[in-house]
């Protein structure tokens, strides 16, 4: 079973994302549950949201407490939260942000990661010059899924359009499909 | 069909499959996308022929619900926590009366202190209100048992509750198999309804019973929530039929029937419960689960039957009766009348406190080897409740409790996060 948390906070997405991830594992035939944390939604407030996706039905509850990927959609959300708590050893790190993670101050955190698993990328910045708001949630979906190899784009791009259905959709399509893009293959 | 949906979209589908004709209308968190999606439904044409009211407070949606189910209406509404507490005086109504409205509860907390995530301290004030009570443990058994609900409801004329964790179910996304139109055609009838205010033939309903029948009144509304035990599994049956697919009747088992030890629960907690289980089974422990579906009408003999062979049982229970302990643990007592097994409560999940599996695993262990109090609170953090009652021997005018708790807890992660 692969697990990820999503850490932003509110207004940035990240409930979203998770439901349109598990849209597009669903429409490539894995199980799938997305939810938010039990925490109050508000915007600026701190928010998570977990998915589970495996090939047989997914029945565990309690939150991602030993994520295998984290997406950190606000840099400065590692001043006060624990966002590494139980990461996995051989586990994912995805940053909205310009800076690597040792400017920002977490190298340690992710130490012991394996090479290539902890990637920055300026997911706001994106997000402006696509769908001009700083939504970062799908251009870092377009990551997750580039980094992990676990959605493919047409499932992706599906469940992208389900969501923002029209103009809104496509721009965002574009905006995961740029991120998709920078992580595959890097300038 | 097979759909990625959050629970709310689910059963707003799964209703609008049963051909409501009155939606009664009034928001509040965890339920309000059920009513919300349904609204869309009946404005875009999907939905035909259903009236969708939005009313000013809960109270006069239940009480649109009682007019609607008295004129003949197929009725439906949804509601949590406090929303439910206003609603009351209609809720007992509606079942005194004999209306075979569905309603959701998406289950919730009840204040004071405000908390708006999942427990079962909502279900818990209306146990005794009539109606009939189904929990159901996924999105899956969301979408089945609502269907099934209107079929049950309608047979005995009495209204039903459909209790699903709020969040934990109403805001996940998960994989369920949408039913189709013609398959709930052919398992719900048209609803033919017990009694009917009609112009054409006049009647009053809701006649003023005084002591020399009130009883009798209240005996006949007991014997059909007790004649709902047959009926339950006899409408899970054919639903099977028709959809192919075991959705629950009034209990069910999870693991093996002769374990030594057996949880008692309700609801969603079930999902976390079968991984640590099946981990503990692993490991050479005999432990199994028992979901109670039906909570009113109480399955007391399938219960008894299911439990009877236990050495050991486990309630676990997300709602406490303040002063009491656990009244679910209280009703299993009461069918294992007569049996020496030893029973513990477990309360947990209270206001939308994860449960882990870790602290399952724990408690469990615990319980087999005879270590947990008559009532255990689950991951209870003693040194809160301390310093509070500290507080409280310090000084007289020592403030709101609730207050004080949430200000030490912030004071304490701000010292630990520096």
């Amino acid at each position: 079973m692969f697990q990820l948390r999503i850490h932003g906070r509110g207004g940035q997405g990240a409930v979203s994302a998770a439901e349109i991830i598990s849209v597009a594992a669903f429409y490539q035939g894995k199980h799938s549950m997305a939810f938010p944390s039990f925490g109050s939604e508000r915007a600026g407030a701190p928010v998570v949201a977990f998915v589970r996706i495996d090939d047989r039905e997914i029945e565990l509850r309690e939150p991602v407490m030993d994520p295998d990927f984290l997406i950190i959609q606000d840099p400065t959300l590692f001043r006060g939260v624990d966002v590494f708590a139980g990461l996995k050893p051989d586990g994912w790190v995805l940053i909205n942000s310009r800076k690597s993670a040792e400017e920002l101050g977490v190298g340690e955190a992710v130490a012991g990661l394996p090479e290539g698993h902890v990637v920055s990328l300026p997911a706001s910045e994106l997000a402006m010059k696509h769908i001009k708001a700083p939504k970062p949630n799908i251009v870092l979906m377009g990551g997750f899924a580039a980094m992990t190899g676990l959605l493919n784009q047409d499932a992706m791009e599906k469940a992208i359009m389900e969501k923002f259905p029209g103009r809104l959709g496509e721009a965002n399509v574009m905006a995961a499909r740029a991120a998709y893009d920078a992580i595959v293959t890097p300038a | 069909m097979l759909k990625q949906l959050d629970g709310s979209v689910a059963v707003g589908d799964a209703v609008a499959l049963c051909r409501p004709e009155v939606i009664s209308c009034y928001p509040i968190t965890p339920q309000t996308h059920i009513l919300e999606h349904l609204g869309e439904l009946v404005k875009s044409g999907e939905l035909p022929g259903c009236e969708y009211l939005n009313l000013d407070s809960e109270f006069s949606a239940m009480s649109c619900c009682i007019g609607a189910s008295a004129a003949g209406a197929r009725t439906y509404t949804a509601t949590a926590s406090q929303g439910l507490l206003y609603m009351m005086e209609a809720v007992y109504n509606a079942a005194g009366l004999g209306l075979p409205i569905v309603m959701t509860l998406g289950n919730r907390a009840i204040g004071a202190p405000i908390n708006i995530w999942n427990d079962h301290s909502d279900a818990l004030a209306a146990g005794n209100s009539g109606w009939l009570q189904l929990f159901v443990e996924n999105n899956q058994e969301a979408v089945d048992v609502h269907i099934q609900a209107f079929r049950i409801a309608e047979a005995l004329s009495q209204p039903v509750m459909v209790c699903m964790d709020g969040f934990v179910l109403t805001h996940a996304y998960s994989r369920v198999d949408m039913p189709e139109q013609e398959q709930v055609d052919r398992f719900l009838p048209t609803f033919e309804p017990r009694q009917v205010l009609d112009p054409a033939a006049p009647i009053s309903i809701g006649a003023m019973v005084g002591p020399e029948a009130f009883t009798e009144v209240q005996y006949l509304a007991h014997i059909k929530q007790l004649d709902a035990l047959k009926l339950i599994p006899q409408v899970a049956r054919e639903f099977q039929d028709i959809f192919g697919r075991d959705s629950g009747g009034l209990i069910k088992t999870h693991g093996p029937e002769d374990a030594e030890t057996i949880v008692v629960c309700k609801g969603s907690i079930i999902g976390t419960m079968k991984e640590v289980m099946a981990g503990m089974r692993e490991d050479g422990i005999s432990i199994s689960a028992v979901t109670i579906r039906s909570s009113r009408p109480f399955p007391k003999d399938a219960l008894r039957e299911a439990l009877k062979n236990a050495k050991r049982v486990l309630v676990f229970d997300k709602s406490l009766a303040v002063g009491f302990g656990s009244m679910l643990a209280s009703n299993v007592r009461w069918t294992m009348t007569g049996l020496e097994t030893p029973i513990n409560a477990i309360i947990g999940g209270l206001g939308g406190r994860p449960i882990t599996r870790k602290s399952l695993r724990r408690v469990f262990e615990q319980g087999i080897r005879s270590e947990l109090e008559e009532t255990h609170f689950l991951d209870l953090q003693h040194d809160i409740i301390a310093r509070e009652l500290d507080r409280e021997r310090k000084q007289r005018r020592s403030g709101p409790m609730a207050e004080n708790i949430v200000r030490s807890l912030g004071a304490a992660r701000a010292a630990s996060t520096g």
